[in-house]
């Protein structure tokens, strides 16, 4: 039995505007608008960027000490996560796969936290059972839009002074249209921006406030992807999912020292012992020679024709101006420089192995 | 000239035992941003309904077929350099094949402008 697809409360904004709407994880949700594709990810890395992400979970843990309880299911260190400030981070299984990964911010009297769409219904009774007197409570009546771009910060501090005092990764209380909204300096594009949640009946009116910057326009789920792969940050279900570790993901980067090294979350045994002896395969870039895009699940072989990996995102990479994508390569492969095959439709097609991003993250640190 | 339409989004414009074959301006519509073709080689024989390509956009892959059985005669290698063609001009500069028809008769089960403007509503 399948569900109709549900609704953002921007749904008849997204049509007005001319989204063309797909069913993307049980939600409505614009690929593109006018714009295109290419054009929208141009005017975000040029510009700023409008993106409705109402579709994920917004949930809100109230109770004592629940950075501390929060470290029981997760290895980053959320105990010392200050007041005002976001965290990227995951929940990891027994075997030291992720299970999720999601942005947590201290808001003070409690703790938000926003979710993968599609895990929402894993995470919720996952915290419930496993944060003893923390209550969790997931948010339905508010929209979460982003607005990413080297002008996000004019477009957003035009109508909202305090955004413009923000850095990267940290998250306020403020006004925006005489609405107040919870603004995260934060984002999924490479680039600077906010996120902003925003009560339901009010989303539509503060995005049209937003929309009226000249600098604006709003960008579907299309350009949202080929802009987090170029800035070579993971997608839930591609690159990461239960069976990868975090240092396979190579995500070691967002598990902080303590944590590291004192261990205490499920699955540390193992990623405690790929940190000291490397992981038996690593996510990594991979830039095809050609134009041809090597797309998810296609085969990556060493320059011999053996097997050592697979692609698990590409497309083609507006910004590169050229294919771009991620994959896992077995340990001894990896290095920036190597030349490998990829298999597209049967044919081998030539590629390097390529540091991540491929385009310079542009955080406002 | 007789222009048809397959219901994979083709059309094919027949003169004499001579063909052009490209995509339509809907399926380039639906596709999106088109970013790489990839064709086949002059000479090659194709059964009606056999992969002769794929057309890549920033979304998604989509296979090119036959609409009839027919060798390549010419392949337009514009579209190498320049993908973006085949969203500006599909039913235009933007052909894909240049074909000569094995059998005529296959014409008989594509669709008419008006059929295939029925079937994409």
């Amino acid at each position: 039995m399948s569900e109709a697809p549900k609704r953002t409360p921007l749904y008849d904004l997204h049509v007005e505007l001319g989204g063309k709407m797909v069913d993307f994880a049980g939600w409505e949700m614009p690929v593109n608008y006018p714009l295109g594709i290419m054009g929208e990810h141009n005017q975000c890395r040029e510009k700023a960027a409008l993106f409705d992400v109402s579709h994920m979970g917004q949930v809100i843990l109230r109770g004592e000490n629940v950075g501390e309880k929060l470290e029981t299911i997760g290895p980053q260190a959320y105990a010392t996560l200050k007041e005002g400030k976001a965290r990227y981070g995951f929940f990891t299984n027994e075997d030291g796969g992720i299970m999720d990964d999601l942005i947590v911010a201290n808001a003070g009297d409690h703790f938000f936290v926003v979710v993968n769409a599609a895990l929402r219904h894993q995470d919720i009774p996952h915290m419930e059972a496993n944060l003893e007197g923390v209550e969790v409570t997931e948010i339905f009546d508010r929209a979460l839009v982003a607005v990413q771009g080297p002008k996000a910060e004019d477009v957003v501090g035009a109508l909202c002074p305090p955004a413009r005092e923000l850095k990267f990764m940290e998250t306020t209380l403020a006004e925006i249209n005489g609405v107040e909204c919870r603004i995260s300096r934060l984002g999924y594009t490479g680039e600077d921006g906010y996120e902003i949640s925003i009560p339901e009946g009010d989303a539509i009116d503060v995005c049209r406030a937003l929309l009226a910057h000249e600098d604006l326009e709003p960008a579907g789920l299309g350009a949202r992807d080929s802009l987090r792969l170029e800035a070579g940050l993971c997608l839930y279900g591609n690159d990461i999912d239960q069976s990868t570790s975090p240092i396979e993901a190579s995500l070691g980067w967002a598990i902080q020292k303590r944590r590291k090294e004192e261990g205490g979350f499920p699955g540390a045994t193992r990623v405690q012992k790929e940190l000291a002896e490397g992981a038996a395969r690593t996510l990594v870039g991979i830039k095809p020679t050609g134009r041809a895009p090597a797309r998810q699940g296609v085969e990556v072989q060493c320059t011999e024709g053996i097997t050592i990996g697979q692609i698990t995102s590409g497309s083609f990479g507006p910004t590169v101006g050229g294919p771009v994508a991620m994959g896992y390569v077995s340990k001894g492969h990896g290095t920036p420089g190597e030349k490998v095959n990829l298999i597209i439709r049967g044919k081998a097609q030539p590629a390097e192995i390529v540091a991540l991003p491929f385009v310079q993250q542009n955080y406002k640190r | 000239m007789t222009t048809y339409y397959s219901e994979d989004h083709e059309w094919i414009t027949v003169d004499g035992d001579v063909a052009t074959i490209g995509i339509t301006a809907h399926a380039a519509e639906q596709l999106g941003e088109i970013v790489f073709v990839e064709q086949r080689e002059t000479g090659e024989e194709f059964e009606k309904g056999d992969e002769i390509g794929v057309i890549e956009s920033v979304k998604a892959a989509s296979e090119i077929y036959a609409p009839i059985d027919c060798e390549v005669t010419e392949v337009n290698g514009t579209l190498e350099e320049n993908p973006g063609a085949l969203n500006e001009s599909p039913e235009g500069d933007a052909w894909i094949y240049k074909v000569k028809v094995s059998d005529a008769a296959q014409l008989e089960d594509l669709m008419d402008l008006d059929a295939y403007k029925a079937l994409i509503g």
